[in-house]
């Protein structure tokens, strides 16, 4: 066993010791295990998750039938906003991070992140803007000007909601910047000795682009929030046609952003794709150089394509005609994607586990939101699509349909390794059957909706359109997601009654996270494995006959052997085991530092003096930080 | 010559043999262009297009504005000077550096600060009209930017007091000089496009 | 201000580890990078004054910008002699950000007429 050093107590450094619980509600405090922190940020994403989604119920109540009564107006407004706000900052993004956390270490053969406490600090910071947008609710109003934010109605509209919006969203802001800059130089930096760039598991790549996405698009809708924030609480003119000022700049700066963000929610998913489908199917994962370099593509033309949510604005045929050309470009390396999926599972050994199920449905459903996304690329088609149904139902199809089942899949895939634990299959699949109807059910309809001309963004609808069948359609539809994700929660609360038995290796997978137990330990790798190949652990598992057949290695052959702890002692090895496991030391912190943020937020909308004192706190979050002694 | 060869080493090898801290810093400054992109060419945007005045050619004031300039520019020099020193092992030359750029840093926002206030006085505020917006707003983001430089600054004088910072440290005053630099070459972009650059007006 | 023999690097390098050994201009030729500073910015100041057309003058005073930019990213922040991956990092932001906004510009058209 690997002998592991954390700093002593009380060591050094007095005041600013470092804490040393590793069990209880101050260890998780303190953490910067990057497992821990990937938890932290799941469950806090399903628990937005389930409130997004009462949210959506409340909009379908309200929608079920014309001239429905059930929320006012602008509760509506509100309820909508934070539906959209909440899905994409406060779900997809987290959940995304709370899957690179935890795996990028041990995906590339890590111990940890490059900083461990910074890596801690975003996740108190996402916590401490998701908490601030909603309170909200409790202040006067929730943000409800739309996820979208379009000037002037979000800055001349009285009351603070949308202060809510520009403070928590620059808070989540900090936070997945602060991670962008972590996990990039973890993954270009950190990698196990032998693990070349396109050795990586596709998962890292897709890491890597979406890291690169946030760092270079975050600043653009960074300083739109604070042109909005200025225009509401200081009186500047970012926005205001009367002063000269233009409110479509706001739609460039939130587009700029907002375009390179939706393959931000999308990579991820597809990289866990890219993941299940070749274990699944036994085979690998057909043309990964291709995949590497599409998602790369996407990544790149991602900038480029902003402008085509704004069609309808009057940028000009010249505009128009540019951006709508760079979007049906944009199709092409995503339909590189979908080839190289099918190509992995032609012929395959194919096993339809619950994590297959939903990589599949992924496939399929995206395709189908890809499809719709192509016809708004054409721009006269979309002078009818846009602002209708037909919108609604192709971003649903991508990021629900796509990013949300890809995530599922994730979450079934990978849920062994973290808890030790197996979730049910069979009512997994109960999970997976009724997701697929309801989902198709709700959103499918919408295309209909939106091309018979129903608009977003209303509260209700007159009984002379005769939009209410397929409205009511759509409700139930959303009535039987809810039921599907109750029976997902009813299975993590099953799984954990379960004794912690799913191996190191439940599903005969290819990528190192499964060659340590399940959860892993607290240093990852006994001894930092040394990488031949792509799918490292598989090739350690399985060689090619000459016939071609694919036979297992015998244990102590030329690998280890999966089932037990270690990464490789022999040749493999890293030196002895033996020699100390430097971890790097927990911190109070990145706690304080992130406490500051919504102590400025609120100073910002009601009391100055609050921001002054929010500005101490994380400055001594941060000097603290600075000034705590080393782990050793 | 006298030039300096120094080891750039790590405590952890890494994949490219650069340094986490290094890599980390580049990466946010490329993604800080992009911050200061947004703010400079909103500033573009709306020249010219104030309905009322004070107009910029009737507030500003060139050659105290170059005085500024030139005052940040020196603080590069100081600052890079504090780092050769520090690659030499001259922790004394170091702080006496770094108090030399922390002062040209905190004389540039002093003069800032004068500049506003005098501006203020003159009819321009931030609701005034769409310069005074985007003037003030822009500006405002690089000094703060320029204050937390001085912060860090001041935080290095003080830690090698204290011992945290020994000649091993040279990585912490590169890294704080990388940021000190960039706040520069963004105001040699502000000085030209908003002070130099004419609007007619 | 300096010595004139050549000093052994501060840290020592530790055994097995990776690293590069990068080369550092001295003291003087920073110096002489500021007095080219001062110069440019001087020249700045100086045509902003002279009475030559709009069209001269702005080509002319984003050449100067450039020229400053480019010697204290160069020299100062030490890419010349750096590794190519920072540099890299560094001009996908300064080209991206003024491609990005370049275009949002345009589309306001705000450098017709």
């Amino acid at each position: 066993m690997a002998t592991v050093s954390v700093p002593a107590e009380g060591a050094r450094g007095g005041l600013l010791r470092r804490p040393t619980a590793t069990t209880g509600f101050w260890s998780w405090i303190t953490t910067v295990d990057h497992k821990r922190i990937g938890i932290l940020y799941g469950i806090t994403a399903f628990a937005f998750f389930l409130i997004g989604g009462i949210e959506a119920l409340f909009i379908r109540l309200q929608l079920a039938q014309p001239d429905g009564k059930i929320l006012s107006a602008s509760t509506y407004n509100e309820f909508f906003t934070m539906h959209g706000v909440t899905m994409i900052f406060l779900v997809v993004m987290p959940l995304s991070a709370a899957f690179f956390n935890y795996f990028i270490p041990l995906q590339i053969g890590a111990r940890d992140v490059a900083f461990p406490r910074l890596n801690a600090f975003t996740y108190w910071a996402f916590l401490a803007g998701g908490l601030f947008i909603y309170s909200g609710f409790f202040l006067g109003g929730a943000p409800n000007g739309g996820w979208f934010g379009y000037a002037p109605l979000s800055t001349v509209e009285p009351g603070n909601n949308m202060l809510f919006y520009a403070l928590g969203l620059l808070m989540t802001g900090i936070a997945s910047t602060a991670s962008a800059m972590n996990l990039a130089v973890t993954i270009i930096n950190m990698r196990a000795p032998g693990m070349t760039m396109f050795r990586m598991p596709v998962f890292m790549w897709m890491a890597l682009v979406v890291q690169l996405l946030l760092a270079f698009a975050l600043p653009i809708i960074t300083v739109g929030l604070f042109q909005m924030l200025f225009d509401r609480r200081f009186g500047t003119h970012f926005f205001d046609p009367a002063a000269g000022g233009d409110p479509v700049l706001w739609q460039h700066m939130f587009w700029l952003f907002g375009h390179p963000e939706v393959y931000i929610l999308i990579l991820p998913a597809m990289g866990i794709v890219s993941e299940v489908l070749p274990v699944f199917a036994r085979k690998p994962l057909f043309g990964y150089q291709f995949v590497v370099f599409s998602g790369i593509a996407i990544g790149f033309i991602g900038f480029g394509v902003w402008a085509h949510h704004m069609f309808a604005v009057g940028l000009g045929p010249v505009a128009n005609t540019a951006f709508g050309i760079s979007t049906l470009i944009i199709a092409v390396p995503t339909g590189v994607k979908i080839f190289n999926w099918m190509g992995t599972l032609w012929k395959g050994d194919i096993r339809f586990t619950t994590p297959m199920l939903f990589a599949v449905a992924f496939i399929g459903q995206f395709v189908v939101g890809g499809l719709s996304g192509v016809t708004h690329a054409v721009v006269p088609a979309d002078y009818q699509q846009t602002d209708t149904y037909y919108i609604v139902a192709h971003f649903h199809y991508v990021l629900f349909g796509g990013a949300i089942f890809g995530l599922f899949s994730g979450v079934y895939y990978w849920w062994p390794k973290v808890f030790g634990r197996m979730l049910d299959e069979r009512i997994g699949k109960l999970h997976f059957w009724l997701m697929v109807i309801g989902f198709n059910l709700t959103f499918g309809p919408m295309h209909i909706l939106g091309l018979q001309g129903m608009p977003r963004r209303i509260q209700t609808y007159p009984a002379t359109l005769g939009l209410g069948a397929w409205n009511m359609v759509a409700t139930i539809g959303a009535f039987v997601i809810a039921t599907s994700v109750l029976i997902f929660v009813l299975n993590a609360i099953a799984s954990f009654r379960r004794p912690m038995d799913a191996g190191a290796d439940p599903w005969d997978a290819r990528t190192l996270e499964w060659s340590v137990s399940s959860p892993p330990p607290a240093y990852n790798f006994e001894e930092i494995p040394v990488v031949h190949s792509l799918d490292e652990l598989w090739h350690r598992k399985y060689a090619e006959t000459e016939g071609g057949v694919v036979v297992p290695v015998p244990a102590g052959g030329a690998g280890t052997d999966p089932a037990h702890d270690s990464g490789g002692a022999g040749p493999e090895g890293h030196g002895a085991g033996g020699h100390a496991i430097h971890l790097p030391g927990q911190s109070y912190f990145p706690f304080v530092a992130a406490l500051g943020l919504p102590l400025i937020g609120y100073g910002v909308i009601f009391h100055l003096w609050m921001a002054v004192a929010g500005s101490v706190v994380l400055l001594v979050g941060v000097y603290g930080w600075a000034m705590e002694p080393a782990s050793e | 010559m006298e030039s300096v060869h120094t080891f750039e080493s790590e405590h952890e090898a890494t994949s490219t043999g650069l340094p986490n801290t290094k890599l980390a810093m580049w990466l946010f400054l490329a993604s800080d262009c992009l911050l200061f992109g947004a703010l400079i060419s909103t500033y573009v945007l709306y020249r010219g297009a104030s309905l009322v005045g004070p107009y910029p050619s009737e507030v500003f004031d060139i050659p105290y504005t170059s005085v500024s300039s030139f005052v940040l520019l020196a603080s590069s020099l100081t600052m890079v000077l504090a780092l050769a020193a520090i690659q030499r092992g001259e922790m004394g030359r170091m702080r006496v550096w770094l108090l030399a750029t922390a002062l040209l840093g905190m004389t540039f926002v002093g003069g800032q600060v004068y500049e506003f206030t005098t501006f203020y006085r003159e009819g321009l505020s931030l609701s005034t009209n769409l310069f005074g917006t985007t003037f003030y707003v822009l500006t405002g983001f690089h000094g703060t930017h320029v204050g937390v430089g001085v912060l860090m600054l001041l935080s290095l004088v003080a830690m090698s007091f204290t011992g945290r910072i020994t000649p091993r440290d040279t990585m912490a005053v590169e890294l704080v000089g990388l940021y000190w630099h960039f706040v520069d070459i963004v105001w040699i972009v502000i000085f030209t496009v908003v002070y130099l650059i004419p609007t007619g007006k | 201000m300096e010595r004139a023999d050549v000093r052994e690097p501060a840290s020592p390098t530790p055994p097995r580890a990776r690293g590069r050994t990068v080369r550092h201009p001295s003291p003087k030729e920073y110096v002489r990078i500021a007095v080219v500073l001062a110069v440019v910015t001087a020249m700045e100041v100086g045509i902003y004054y002279a009475k030559i057309s709009r069209a001269l003058l702005i080509p002319l005073l984003l050449i100067f910008a450039a020229v400053k930019f480019v010697l204290v990213v160069l020299w100062y922040m030490h890419l010349r002699f750096d590794s190519r991956t920072y540099a890299r990092f560094f001009m996908i932001g300064v080209a991206g950000a003024v491609t990005l906004y370049l275009v949002v510009l345009l589309t306001f058209r705000a450098f017709s007429g």
